[in-house]
């Protein structure tokens, strides 16, 4: 059981997380942030996270700015 | 619940990276600044930069930064360590800065043995300016400068700057790593603290060499770009360690 904190304004959506999560986790919304990208959006309603921060390690503009496991 | 993971201390408050989208240099800049974290050296220690998309550096570590000439980083950087001795004193170049505008100052400052040290990102391209062919620049790669392709008749070869610095006397640790995978970026971590740590202990040069990415300027998307760094890019540039003196 993990969590992660994602900072919508940082976000370039380079989708580069979406494809890193091994359980596939973060998905691309239909929201777009303050530089008018279609931002990503962590869902985990069954708390499959398990916190291994891959996704924060491979995002270049530290979007994810928090990993909690 | 326990924090695994959170922004390193030794970035600026409220900083936004102006990279294009995907850009590696955010990586790198993760990993600078968590081993300054790591190592407790962030009061001590001073930047040198000068030109190209690496230079933004100082606009996001709350460090202090010298402002180089183009290239000239190294020079500076070794004026900065002899007056003051006692800080720990790094530069972060590009491809371009490193091994083409500054190559003397590079080269000569690891036969020198400086006790500073030198990252390179190379992206085998002249990212800032647009695109232009740079010194790494990949057998065959267009460019906007080699349209048709990079051809020995007409560019020659690239240069292979971790070989070429680990060749020298003065260097205590070289080594090219890759920020393409989660398994890499580790790895690049740990070649960046050990560059910083031949440095405090005073035995020399220490050299870190980062495969990058530059999907704008290559025309792929981030994805594309890092399958092009695991393929095409690290049969050109092997990683490794090329020369670790802490090791005899």
């Amino acid at each position: 059981m993990g969590k992660i904190v994602i900072d919508n304004d940082r976000c370039k959506s380079c989708y580069i997380c979406t494809q890193t999560c091994p359980k596939k986790l973060i998905k691309k919304s239909d929201k777009t942030n303050r530089l008018g990208d279609f931002m990503v959006e962590f869902n985990d309603p069954n708390g499959e996270c398990i916190g291994c921060a891959m996704c924060a390690k491979r995002c270049p503009d530290l979007a994810i700015t928090e990993v909690w496991r | 619940m326990q924090q695994v993971f959170s922004i390193p201390k030794s970035f600026k408050n409220d900083f936004h990276f102006t990279f294009c989208p995907g850009c590696d240099h955010g990586i790198v800049m993760r990993l600078v600044a968590e081993v300054i974290d790591e190592l407790n050296i962030r009061e001590n220690i001073i930047s040198s930069t000068s030109i190209g998309c690496s230079v933004f550096i100082y606009d996001f570590l709350n460090i202090d930064c010298v402002e180089a000439p183009h290239g000239r980083a190294l020079a500076s950087a070794t004026g900065v360590k002899r007056a003051q001795p006692d800080k720990i004193v790094f530069t972060y170049s590009g491809d371009g800065d490193f091994a083409s505008i500054g190559l003397a100052e590079s080269m000569h400052t690891a036969l020198r043995g400086e006790k500073i040290t030198s990252f390179m990102i190379n992206n085998t391209t002249y990212g800032m300016t647009g695109g232009q062919l740079g010194p790494t620049t990949t057998m065959g790669q267009k460019t906007t400068t080699s349209p048709m392709g990079r051809n020995k008749e007409y560019y020659g070869y690239p240069i292979k700057m971790a070989e070429h610095i680990a060749l020298c006397d003065g260097t205590a640790f070289s080594a090219r790593v890759a920020v393409d995978s989660v398994p890499h970026i580790n790895e690049a971590k740990k070649a960046i603290k050990k560059a910083f740590q031949v440095q405090l202990d005073g035995l020399g040069f220490g050299f870190t060499e980062i495969l990058s990415s530059c999907p704008t300027n290559w025309k792929m998307s981030p994805e594309q770009a890092h399958e092009r760094i695991r393929g095409e890019m690290t049969e050109v540039f092997p990683l490794g360690v090329f020369k670790d003196i802490t090791l005899k």
